[in-house]
């Protein structure tokens, strides 16, 4: 492992980043430049540490060729906000900014933050400067480093749920890179020599590859655990009142392919074992640095924590990270998820307070028309943060929890939901409610087929097909993706498409609804007609052959189809 | 070509001095004009040979001792149209053995006025009244405390203007007064000519033929023929060649407010040769529907005949091919208002103070005053009331040398709403919506812009202030530093209205940015922020580096809008030179006026 590590020539990134004087580049310098959108090639690499990524409308690109004018750059800024959680305040911020700066959404990730869209290069700096100021930094939100920390949102346990956000706090604050060029490039902050500074955890270079992590409480699996890198599964103590005794340690997870890479593919985290709550911050920076140091760094598409377990061996790599941890895991302790979806609609919390979970399609604020009628989603939000009292938390499946409603504020909450059709929980069927999409085209470089924008007629389509064979109303979980490298978990589902042409992918079916099984690959490269025929025939004998409440990908693996 | 040109100098028993000056003054002149120069020299020399003066030519004592012996045709025009006026003179008068000089305001010494005796004076005017940039520096003279009185000085001045302008004919105007005021005669009445001056022109050149047969007695230097001068081979404004539309693709993008249109057209050659900065005139036809609806506005039938000085045509003919009908003329406005009889239109007419009969000259098209006033027209009259369709002139996107038998250009389509009513520019409508897969080919001709040259030594730098469409020349001038390996730098400044949309040829100026040959580019955008940013603002932000170049050598080109732009940029240029230069404010429009007479600092403003 470390010997072709160190042998292979470094990827191009790699370079970048040593090069960088820790994230600094030509940032400053192509900001001020007025002739181009864009920045620089290498500082939209360094940019993506700062939280933001540079894309261009896809939609455009031909017909600007033409008139000889650049592409439609704009800016994805992506917020760090660990276990999505924030105020009123801050939401109206981020609304304000929404409104003025981005393309008038706010768009809810599956990593628990914010995205904002169609910023333009001369608004990014007040745009970023403007978020701090209410105490919301996008740092590390993307890039070769620790990203957004996700947590359970855990309506019913309030306390629990504050515990695993705190967590995600103190992990991702943990992890958080020490360079000064961020506050230097945004927030007029004084300049800093690079020698001044160390990276004490991360060093010049950074990780090789992105790293997520998530705290997660069962029996909801909501982060989707087993997904990420490195997760911490919650273990309640047995008696007293509710409190944390410490957390099953799993890692490797990790979902992104690339198209006709036999060495890349889906991997769900193994249990490392369990650990009390003071050793939480050393494991996972024991696992940063033993990915720093032995991932590989010539081939990103090789180079997440997964492939250096692949490679190391599960028992080598427990050694390492507990040597570097200078402790021994003790054996995991028993767990169990029931789901990882949301629960959507009001529940009753501890305190007297109520929560509502919204159902936020593809995680998109906006005021448009849409499948389901008008949604003015935005400006509904915008109402609700004006007089709400509690807190906002955004779900790692992209919906909403409006969080700490007093029973006095509930009758109000409601109406301005109902008045501003963000009232899908109470009508949209089971499937539309649970399915997730990423982007995609026409923003995201990374896109070769939709994923948004299509998954609304994608589940129509699929919903008159389960009609016809009586299954109107089952739950079925399905999820979307523009290209292979799974930002919407579609390796998970129950059904995932996974984009590889414009109107074509690959068809995945038999994940379970709690996150815990891979699924199989079942039609590749196939358009709409011949993914609903390779559906029609199972969706049949799932008619006919399914146990009482089993569900679609549970049925598959059971008579063995797949 | 040019350092070939050097080369085949130096060998010539003139001193480099002189060379080099010959060299300044052929530049920019077309090869008809050369071989025509060639003779006028060979003309000398044999009437020196003759008198056995083998003496080096001195123009100050051949001035002062030939000057009553000749006639001085001077030019003041920025279109050509003057220029060209002025070589029909001069040739008609060499035609009729006189002896005559032609010379450019440009090129003319306002000392030497004292010692001409007959002068011809054809001056265009510009924008609300202004002079050509080159005869600035005359005016200032005549107007000045060192105008000498010109008691032996006789003239008659040809006034060239549009009398869409409130200031008709202005430079001609004072030009006649002023020369008056010092004390010279004048031989003849000044004739105003508008757009259509042909006629009046012609007038004018047969009087002035004729006066200086009756005041010139010295016999003239014959001119010899060197080369046949073969102007045939040139498409001229009353010659042009047809030619195809290669391509029409829009330049602004989604949201912008003005469509833009890049076309490329061939340009066969000699006779579209053309060199950057150089414009194409393109003869253009009339929207159907402004004729139709002009024809149903005087409840006139497009199909009846109309007989006009011998020629007969259907009225759609003569208004979609031979009228201005898309532009208001004062003598149309001043026509229709007798038909009209409208106090209205009249008190509008009467105030000039920039909202009455400015506003209707600049806003108003023919067929705006025929359906807000009514007024009793014969499709005769109005056919005689229009003015003669004139060509439209563009500056030249392209280089040869970078585009071969083509040339670009970059139209923006004007077009706007009057009530309920769209209106258009006829020409940009004309070009902007030709496909050029189907339809017939355009009329074209060069129109040589010498005053807007590249400079001839590739070493100097270039600073090109060019916004909206007057970034055009730049693209050709750019194309042609860089194919003939130029090692001067590069400097452009482009503004718009939207960085998004607006940029014109962002990809282009940003490929060459990258490749090293476009060494500076600043932009600015003007509604992209809440206050409005210009060119100008740029210009004025890099101050210092501006006057680095400048005192290093640099040309500058503006190029786009004459009302306001180019003002702002002069003064932008000027408040550099007195922030960075240290100048007085007079220092540094003098500065600016001297690198004006040197042509380093050239502009094609309209």
């Amino acid at each position: 492992m470390t010997e072709t590590t160190s042998n292979a020539t470094p990827s191009p990134v790699e370079g970048i980043k040593s090069r960088s004087r820790l994230l600094r580049g030509t940032i400053t310098e192509g900001l001020q430049d007025g002739a181009t959108g864009s920045l620089a090639e290498p500082d939209t690499h360094l940019l993506k540490f700062h939280g933001s990524y540079q894309q261009d409308d896809r939609d455009l690109r031909e017909e600007r060729r033409l008139q000889r004018l650049e592409p439609a750059y704009s800016f994805m800024i992506r917020t760090r906000l660990p276990g999505g959680v924030c105020s009123p305040e801050q939401w109206l911020a981020l609304d304000d900014l929404a409104t003025r700066h981005a393309n008038g959404t706010l768009r809810l990730t599956t990593r628990q933050a914010f995205q904002l869209h169609g910023v333009i290069k001369r608004d990014l700096k007040q745009t970023l400067a403007a978020m701090n100021a209410v105490l919301i930094d996008t740092i590390a939100a993307c890039g070769d480093v620790n990203r957004n920390v996700l947590a359970s949102v855990n309506p019913d346990e309030s306390t629990l749920h504050a515990a695993a956000h705190a967590w995600a706090v103190k992990i991702s604050e943990h992890l958080l890179p020490k360079t000064r060029a961020y506050h230097e490039i945004w927030l007029d902050g004084a300049k800093v020599s690079e020698d001044e500074e160390t990276e004490h955890i991360y060093g010049p270079t950074y990780l090789p590859r992105k790293f997520k992590a998530a705290v997660a409480i069962p029996p909801h699996n909501d982060v989707d655990v087993f997904a990420q890198d490195l997760g911490f599964i919650g273990i309640p103590e047995t008696e007293g009142p509710a409190a944390l005794a410490g957390f099953n340690v799993v890692a490797g997870g990790g979902l992104g392919v690339t198209h006709g890479d036999a060495a890349t593919f889906p991997r769900l985290a193994d249990v490392l074992g369990f650990v009390s709550p003071e050793h939480v911050l050393a494991v996972a920076e024991a696992v940063v640095t033993t990915q720093r140091d032995l991932g590989d760094r010539s081939n990103r598409k090789h180079a997440r924590l997964k492939y250096t377990i692949e490679t190391m061996g599960l028992g080598p790599f427990r050694a390492e990270v507990e040597r570097r941890a200078g402790l021994h895991f003790d054996p995991a302790r028993p767990f169990e998820f029931r789901t990882s979806g949301d629960r959507f609609g009001w529940t009753r919390g501890e305190n007297d307070n109520w929560h509502l979970t919204l159902r936020i399609p593809a995680g998109r604020i906006a005021d448009r028309q849409t499948e389901t009628g008008e949604v003015r989603g935005l400006s509904g939000l915008r109402s609700i943060a004006t007089m709400h009292k509690g807190s906002f938390r955004i779900t790692p499946n992209q919906n909403l929890l409006i969080a700490g409603i007093s029973a006095a504020q509930r009758p109000l909450i409601e109406k301005l939901v109902r008045e501003h059709g963000l009232d899908l929980h109470e009508r949209a069927s089971p499937v539309r409610l649970d399915a997730l999409a990423c982007v995609a085209l026409p923003t995201c470089p990374l896109a070769m087929a939709e994923a948004e924008r299509y998954l609304p007629d994608l589940i129509t389509r699929i919903e008159e097909r389960l009609a016809l064979h009586g299954l109107a109303g089952t739950p079925l979980l399905v999820r979307v993706t523009g290209c292979p490298n799974g930002c919407a978990r579609p390796y998970l589902a129950e059904i995932g498409l996974v984009g590889k042409a414009p109107g074509r992918y690959n068809l995945h079916l038999g994940g379970d609804a709690a996150g815990q099984r891979l699924n199989t690959l079942y039609r590749e490269n196939v358009g709409e007609a011949a993914m609903l025929a390779a559906l029609d025939p199972l969706f049949a004998r799932y008619a006919a052959e399914r146990q009482t409440a089993e569900r679609f990908g549970d049925f598959l693996w059971r008579s063995r189809i797949l | 070509m040019k350092n070939a040109n050097q080369a085949r100098l130096s060998p010539v028993p003139i001193e480099p001095a002189r060379g080099a000056a010959l060299l300044n003054l052929s530049r920019g002149v077309n090869a008809p004009a050369l071989h025509y120069m060639a003779g006028f020299l060979a003309g000398i020399a044999a009437e020196r040979e003759q008198a056995a003066d083998t003496t080096a030519f001195d123009p100050g004592v051949a001035a002062s001792t030939e000057s009553a012996a000749h006639a001085t045709v001077l030019f003041a025009s920025q279109t050509g149209n003057g220029r060209r006026i002025a070589e029909r003179l001069h040739r008609q008068l060499e035609s009729h053995g006189l002896s005559a000089r032609i010379v450019s305001t440009a090129d003319f010494r306002p000392r030497e006025l004292a010692a001409e005796r007959l002068l011809y004076v054809v001056a265009s005017t510009h924008g609300d009244g202004e002079p050509p940039d080159d005869a600035r520096e005359l005016f200032d003279f005549l107007n000045g405390r060192k105008a000498q009185r010109l008691e032996r000085l006789s003239y008659s001045v040809l006034s060239l203007g549009d009398s869409g302008y409130p200031k008709f004919c202005e430079t001609g105007r004072q030009l006649d007064e002023r020369l008056q005021t010092l004390g010279a005669r004048r031989l003849a009445p000044r004739a105003d000519c508008d757009v259509d001056f042909e006629t009046a022109a012609d007038v004018w050149t047969q009087h002035a033929v004729a006066l200086a047969r009756t005041h010139l007695q010295s016999p003239h230097i014959a001119i010899i023929s060197t080369v046949p001068v073969a102007s045939a081979a040139t498409a001229g404004r009353d010659n042009p060649i047809e030619i195809e539309l290669l391509a029409s693709t829009r330049l602004t993008g989604r949201g912008s407010q003005r469509a833009i249109v890049h076309l490329e057209a061939a340009a066969p050659s000699p006779q579209l040769d053309y060199e950057p900065g150089d414009a194409v005139g393109i003869w253009h036809a009339n929207p159907q529907f402004v004729a139709d609806d002009l024809a149903a506005a005087i409840g006139a039938d497009p199909e009846s005949r109309v007989a006009l000085d011998g020629i007969e045509r259907t009225l759609r003919e003569w208004l979609l091919q031979h009228r201005e009908i898309t532009r208001l003329s004062r003598p149309f406005l001043d026509a229709h208002a007798r038909r009209a009889a409208s106090p209205e239109l009249d008190a509008l007419r009467s105030t000039n103070d920039g909202t009455g009969l400015r506003d209707l000259l600049r806003y108003w098209q023919p067929l705006d005053l025929l359906e807000r006033w009514t007024g009793a027209w014969t499709p005769e009259d109005l056919v005689r009331a229009l003015r003669p369709l004139t060509p439209r002139l563009y500056s030249i996107a392209s280089s040869r040398e970078a585009v071969g038998n083509e040339l670009h250009l970059t139209v923006a389509v004007v077009e706007y709403a009057r009530g309920a009513a769209r209106r258009v520019g006829a020409a940009s409508r004309y070009l902007t919506t030709m496909d050029p897969a189907t339809d017939s080919p355009l009329r074209a001709y060069i129109e040589p812009n010498p005053r807007f040259r590249l400079p001839a030594d590739p070493s100097r730098d270039i600073i090109m202030i060019g916004p909206g469409t007057g970034v055009a020349p730049f693209r050709g001038f750019l194309q042609q530093r860089i194919e003939s390996g130029a090692s001067g730098r590069n400097w452009l400044f482009f503004g718009g209205r939207h960085f998004a949309s607006d940029f014109l040829y962002q990809t282009e100026w940003l490929e060459a940015r990258r490749s090293g040959t476009l060494h500076r580019l600043d932009v600015a955008f003007s509604r992209d922020q809440r206050e409005k940013v210009y060119v100008q603002h740029r210009l004025t932000e890099r101050g210092a580096e501006l006057l680095q170049w400048i005192e290093g050598g640099a040309h500058i080109y503006v190029c786009g809008d004459a009302q306001h732009m180019a003002r702002d940029v002069h003064a932008a240029l000027r408040a550099a030179l007195v922030t960075h230069g240290g100048r007085s404010e007079e220092r540094a429009e003098a500065q600016l006026a001297q690198l004006a007479n040197e042509r380093r600092y050239a502009r094609d403003v309209y």
